[in-house]
């Protein structure tokens, strides 16, 4: 992208851990109802991180009560209060989309050792 | 007061409100500008500036438009287009700088541009005919169909939607938002998108039939039974 875009995108870039996909990540998610804010926690699987400046976003897939979930954050939103990373996992694409296919022990992944 | 600046279209991105509202964004670099002439009533019939972009690169002019310059006093540049000039504020004079702060945020404006050029497009892509069915045994694809009648009146009528050149024409976005305006940097945002690529030049005026900026509506609780 063009230096100008850079530059207009740089003031909404906030600190993110440093994350990527198949890590375990706790997303607090700011929620307003009427006039309290609450904060909501979407814990899952990272399947896919989108990248491009402030336009970045990231995709966490859980399974609640045997249904899959999946839930697309903007990587940069106000909303999300933070993302803590809970587990990563050993990897071997950037895209996890065939996890969707797989459900119960075959849909288990391999720690890694964070450094 | 001059209504218009030229700019040259950077490209989009987004922007997040406190709230976590997402906009679309095209970032326009806009001006400085100077003005290379002030056309009034009495010499040219209407009131208007002409404009000039005002470029790291400087330009090498013929004699002719170099002698336009240099009487307005400005130096030369590659890009000028006209601007209306609206009663209010004070009248300008040849010579005179213009950049984004004459737009505020909030404020609505029009964009316009040169359009891309997509070539030689069929009816399907440049009138949005609905075309036929693709399999089934359908041999009707993306024809245009029956252009008219035959022995009378034994021509097309005029204006007949066909295949053609599409796009590369001068278009005018109106009533775009200005999300922000960063005159350090001769930076404007804008909702939604803008005619042209990346680079194209775009003269961006105040809004000729500005809607009303819609104010969120605050929801009162109803007295009352439930």
């Amino acid at each position: 992208m063009s230096a100008i875009v850079d530059l207009v995108e740089r003031g909404q870039l906030t600190e993110k851990p440093d994350m990527k996909s198949g890590d375990t990540v706790r997303v607090h998610v700011k929620i307003r109802e009427g006039d309290k804010e609450r904060v909501q926690i979407f814990e899952g699987i990272v399947i896919g991180m989108h990248r491009g400046g402030a336009r970045a976003s990231f995709t966490v897939r859980k399974v609640s009560f045997g249904q899959g979930v999946e839930r697309i954050f903007p990587l940069h939103s106000p909303t999300i209060a933070k993302v803590d990373v809970v587990r990563s996992s050993r990897v071997r694409r950037a895209k996890l989309y065939f996890l969707r296919g797989l459900k119960g022990k075959a849909a288990r992944m391999k720690e890694t050792k964070r450094a | 007061m001059v209504t218009g600046l030229i700019g040259r279209k950077v490209g989009m991105t987004q922007l997040f409100t406190a709230d976590g509202t997402v906009f679309p964004a095209t970032v326009l670099k806009a001006g400085p500008c100077v003005v290379a002439q002030v056309k009034t009533v009495d010499g040219d019939g209407y009131e208007a500036v002409q404009l000039g972009l005002v470029e790291a690169k400087p330009t090498k002019e013929n004699k002719a438009s170099t002698g336009h310059f240099k009487k307005a006093g400005v130096p030369p540049t590659r890009v000028r287009r006209e601007v209306r000039v609206r009663a209010g504020g004070d009248s300008p004079k040849a010579g005179d700088q213009v950049n984004v702060s004459l737009f505020a945020d909030g404020e609505r404006v029009d964009v316009i541009g040169t359009s891309r050029g997509k070539g030689f497009q069929g009816v399907v892509k440049r009138h949005h005919f609905a075309g036929g069915r693709m399999s089934h045994g359908s041999m009707f694809h993306r024809a245009p169909g029956s252009i008219g009648a035959s022995s009378f009146p034994s021509r097309v009528v005029k204006g007949m939607r066909m295949g053609g050149h599409m796009g590369d024409t001068r278009i005018t976005t109106r009533n775009l938002k200005v999300l922000r305006v960063d005159a350090e940097n001769n930076l404007l945002l804008v909702e939604g998108s803008v005619p042209g690529g990346p680079n194209s030049i775009v003269v961006i005026r105040k809004a000729i039939a500005a809607k009303p900026i819609r104010v969120a509506q605050v929801e009162t609780k109803k007295k009352g039974k439930k």
